[in-house]
């Protein structure tokens, strides 16, 4: 047991993973996985590549099963279920929204639509046919458009948007759910310097309203958003702390920083 | 969308009124003009003119899962089959002791040394069973394959392979003749329709008419879900399916909806197809009818509600056409315009209208390049079709 990394159960959590294990071919890309994210924190991913981050994020979306261990949501009024036994869209339904490592928005659909289309309510197959647009969904939608910067592209194509701007639509697609977990897959990837800087802030300003876990690569952007850090490593959590404890640390170092100095160099 | 008229613009609503023109028009044209006027419609025209129409349902139920849904379906010819099969039942015992057997059983029954209606075939003497089964039956075989399909996660061109070998096997089904269907001759000869006789010039004109007002009303259908919220879902599973389901939606709940509608629609189309055309075998269901369909709305215009319509019309009619003048040629011509289609005109007829204004504005702008600014919002559409389909 001593070979787990330390444990932050120090706030209400909402989402516990213990002992998962899944393979792909013999693959073992999670490997005895412990984590867990307490309410409101804002917690950030990191890892080699072929850590298993995004593997990770299949698991607890439904995507993909675990072979062994659990996955366990902590609703509000203190009732627990299992993840894996469900489909993406009930995990989905459960508040738990997820954002994709490249955009993916709806492209033939303008802003405004892409909102519509998020919100966390009438999706069923009937209730989308004889759906009304209320003044609350407006009002939703509006704060959502404000919030991500788009309100003057409303009505045009998401399509036509710019790299960055998709990845804050999206963004504001989940926020529209309202979820209690947001997981963030490489938000600032492709994003000018700016973007960049506006995306940590918004982060940064979500976290207490929602859980959020962020998997990121760049370093620069980790250090503006990071409390915790979770580091990744053959599908195992190699460390968890602050994120000086994390880039002090010469394990991390060596398989982490350390491989891609090497990979600089090369 | 316009409050009177489903259309989105003058071009749609122009085809569309049209369209109403022609549907009102060609039965006063028979009923009222003599035979010899140079404006008589003969009754034989009529019934191919139903035809064509049947056709640009049977498009546009296909449109409705290839162009918004992104379910690209080649077996779609087996609802219009089933439906049509349906509905040839009750005609084939309305034939009674009229056939060449002079007995109350289907010829082929008669011949393949039948005594009895089989229990199946019973319920089909009453005409609203038929309808309805041809409504049902199409939409519970889409139901159950659906299901199948869509929870396995099928999709892509693994669905379209699964749907062309569906209907293969059906009309593999339909070939033998124990199966009860008349093997490869299928069903023809027919004598009455609602007790009325199948050639009269009334009967014409009410199965036009009847053609005419399933297209009027399928197309209404169509733009009514287009502009709900349903609609919007649809063509956002076709664009980013994940995204959807990472949204609370359960795609295949939404997919099998829509395939089992479309199949409907499909089934409604062959029912009314049959006894203007007057014959169905097992031929209708073939894998090359599905591959036909797939090109007029190709050639239409996919994703478009007009465009299938005008698409299964014009190919149609090149068909009648070619298979007089060039007979051996058709299939050549099919697949050349399918080419050029698909290399040429990614929108079909119904786009070249925004092909040609970009294709202008591109000239321009490369002879005044100040103006580019204002292209830009006409083209964006068209290039992201593209790069998505």
């Amino acid at each position: 047991m001593d070979s787990h990394a330390p444990l932050y159960r120090d706030t209400d959590l909402v989402l516990s993973v213990e002992s998962v294990t899944k393979s792909f071919d013999g693959f073992r890309a999670i490997n005895d996985l412990n984590f867990y994210l307490g309410e409101g924190e804002l917690r950030t991913i990191i890892g080699p590549n072929g850590a298993g981050k995004s593997t990770f994020m299949d698991l607890i979306t439904g995507r993909t099963r675990p072979d062994e261990g659990t996955l366990t949501y902590h609703q509000d009024d203190g009732h627990d279920l299992d993840l894996t036994k469900m489909r993406e869209y009930e995990v989905n339904r459960l508040g738990i929204a997820r954002k994709f490592q490249t955009p993916s928005v709806y492209t033939q659909h303008t802003v405004y639509e892409n909102f519509v289309l998020s919100l966390n309510r009438n999706r069923g197959v009937l209730k989308t046919l004889f759906y009304k647009e209320t003044a609350a969904d407006r009002e939703e939608i509006e704060e959502v458009l404000e919030l991500t910067r788009l309100a003057d592209r409303r009505h045009e194509l998401a399509g036509s948007l710019s790299h960055g701007q998709k990845q804050w639509l999206e963004i504001g697609m989940l926020l529209a759910q309202r979820p209690r977990i947001l997981l963030v897959d490489e938000p600032a990837a492709g994003m000018s310097d700016e973007e960049t800087e506006r995306t940590a802030e918004l982060l940064i300003g979500l976290r207490g309203k929602h859980s959020i876990m962020v998997i990121e690569h760049d370093m620069v952007f980790i250090r503006q958003i990071a409390k915790k850090v979770t580091v990744l490593h053959q599908g195992h959590v190699l460390k968890e702390g602050t994120f000086s404890d994390v880039a002090n640390d010469p394990v991390v170092k060596e398989v982490y920083l350390g491989r891609s100095k090497h990979e600089d160099a090369a | 969308m316009n409050r009177l008229l489903p259309v989105d613009n003058k071009a749609e609503g122009a085809v569309f009124i049209g369209l109403l023109i022609l549907i009102a028009a060609l039965p006063i044209l028979n009923a009222f003009v003599p035979e010899g006027n140079a404006l008589h419609v003969s009754s034989f025209q009529l019934s191919v003119w139903g035809k064509y129409l049947c056709y640009a349902v049977l498009a546009m139920s296909l449109n409705v899962l290839w162009g918004y849904t992104g379910l690209l379906c080649l077996g779609q010819c087996l609802f219009f089959a089933l439906g049509g099969y349906a509905f040839g039942m009750y005609l084939m015992l309305m034939i009674g002791e009229l056939g060449a057997y002079k007995s109350t059983l289907p010829d082929f029954m008669v011949f393949l040394g039948y005594t009895e209606l089989p229990a199946h075939w019973k319920p089909f003497y009453n005409p609203f069973f038929a309808v309805a089964a041809a409504l049902l039956v199409p939409g519970l075989v889409a139901f159950i394959f659906g299901v199948l399909a869509f929870r396995s996660r099928i999709k892509g061109v693994y669905f379209s392979i699964l749907t062309q070998a569906l209907t293969y096997a059906a009309a593999l089904l339909f070939f033998r003749n124990d199966f009860t269907f008349g093997g490869n001759n299928g069903f023809t000869d027919f004598k009455f329709i609602f007790g009325a006789d199948i050639r009269s010039d009334g009967t014409a004109r009410g199965l036009f008419i009847a053609s005419g007002a399933l297209l009027i009303g399928v197309y209404w259908l169509v733009a009514w879900l287009l502009q709900t919220k349903f609609g919007k879902i649809q063509k956002a599973i076709r664009d980013s399916e994940n995204r959807v389901r990472f949204s609370g939606y359960s795609t295949t709940h939404f997919k099998v909806f829509i395939f089992v509608l479309s199949a409907m629609i499909a089934g409604m189309a062959g029912a009314l197809f049959v006894p203007q055309a007057g014959i169905i075998n097992p031929g209708e269901m073939w894998p090359t009818k599905g591959l036909d369909i797939v090109v007029w709305v190709a050639v239409g215009g996919r994703g478009t509600k007009i465009g299938p319509i005008i698409g299964a019309v014009l190919v149609n009619m090149l068909k009648s056409w070619s298979t007089k003048a060039y007979p051996d040629t058709w299939l050549i011509i099919l697949g050349f315009l399918f080419v050029f289609v698909v290399l040429f005109m990614p929108n079909g007829i119904v786009g070249l209208w925004a092909q040609g204004k970009a294709f202008l504005a591109r000239r321009k702008s490369k002879t005044s390049p100040a103006d580019t600014g204002s292209t830009d919002d006409t083209e964006a559409p068209g290039e992201i079709e593209k790069a998505t389909s």
